[in-house]
């Protein structure tokens, strides 16, 4: 059967994307600020778990892998959150271009989970639209659904 | 990242037989810890994409995790262990690394 799931996977192995505008503008918008953050206050405390220490009892080869692998990690970050801003408005993506959409929707939960101190319970409650964190919850609850999309959009076969 | 060529076959070779196994050769291995915010379909399609586990395997380690709160996904020299956290991290899972 035709499928209407918002990323689905194409005979031709790459990715069509049916969003709605609000979806699109919400998905060029959030990298863009996750990307700000990143240039502007790399030590907010929201930003912690995009980098988990390797070595939990060992600074010095802490600091190493650090010096290591920074770098690059905090490159293809901000790659995969400007590809998902520079092809939010898309109707297909490419096999490559979903991989970078999925690390991306998981940086930006990773950060927006951090921010709303999300724990497992989260997912089950229903969003009380007076909660002053509505918009974010609801915002978080979007990211999920679709992460979870492109997840099956990228182990179909 | 330094490439996996430090295994000391020669050193092997130079100790008596029944030696402890020098802590240096001894292998490391790789954890991933359970969080609340990666989704359980997505921790599977990583290790399933990063370590090439098939989806039955990739599963049960994604249901150590959540269930047990870690599990050890892989492991070997140094430089392999650290190679793994490395990708592990680009993908946003919560890995250390300890010597086994």
């Amino acid at each position: 059967m035709f499928g209407s799931g918002p990323i689905e996977r194409t005979k031709t192995g790459d990715f069509r994307l049916r969003l709605s505008d609000a979806e699109r503008a919400l998905l060029r918008d959030l990298p863009q600020q996750l990307l700000a953050a990143l240039a502007e206050a790399p030590g907010d405390p929201s930003l912690r778990r995009l980098r988990p220490s390797a070595y939990e009892d060992d600074a010095e080869a802490e600091d190493e892998y650090r010096l290591l692998t920074g770098d690059g990690l905090a490159e293809s970050r901000r790659e995969a959150l400007r590809t998902v801003a520079d092809t939010a408005d898309r109707d297909r993506l490419t096999a490559e271009e979903l991989d970078a959409w999925l690390r991306a929707l998981t940086d930006l939960r990773l950060v927006l989970g951090t921010r709303l101190d999300v724990t497992e319970d989260t997912y089950a409650q229903e969003i009380d639209p007076r909660d002053p964190e509505a918009y974010e919850l609801s915002v978080f609850a979007y990211l999920s659904w679709l992460q979870e999309a492109a997840v099956e959009a990228a182990l179909q076969d | 990242m330094a490439p996996a060529t430090l295994a000391p076959a020669e050193v092997e070779l130079e100790e008596p037989a029944g030696a402890d196994v020098p802590e240096h050769d001894r292998p490391w291995i790789v954890i991933v810890w359970n969080d609340p915010i990666n989704l359980m379909s997505y921790v599977t399609f990583v290790f399933q994409k990063l370590f090439g586990y098939s989806r039955e395997k990739a599963t049960t380690l994604m249901l150590q995790v959540h269930n047990e709160g870690k599990a050890v996904v892989s492991g070997g020299p140094r430089e392999k262990a650290e190679h793994d956290v490395a990708r592990l991290h680009a993908h946003g899972l919560w890995a250390t690394m300890r010597q086994d």
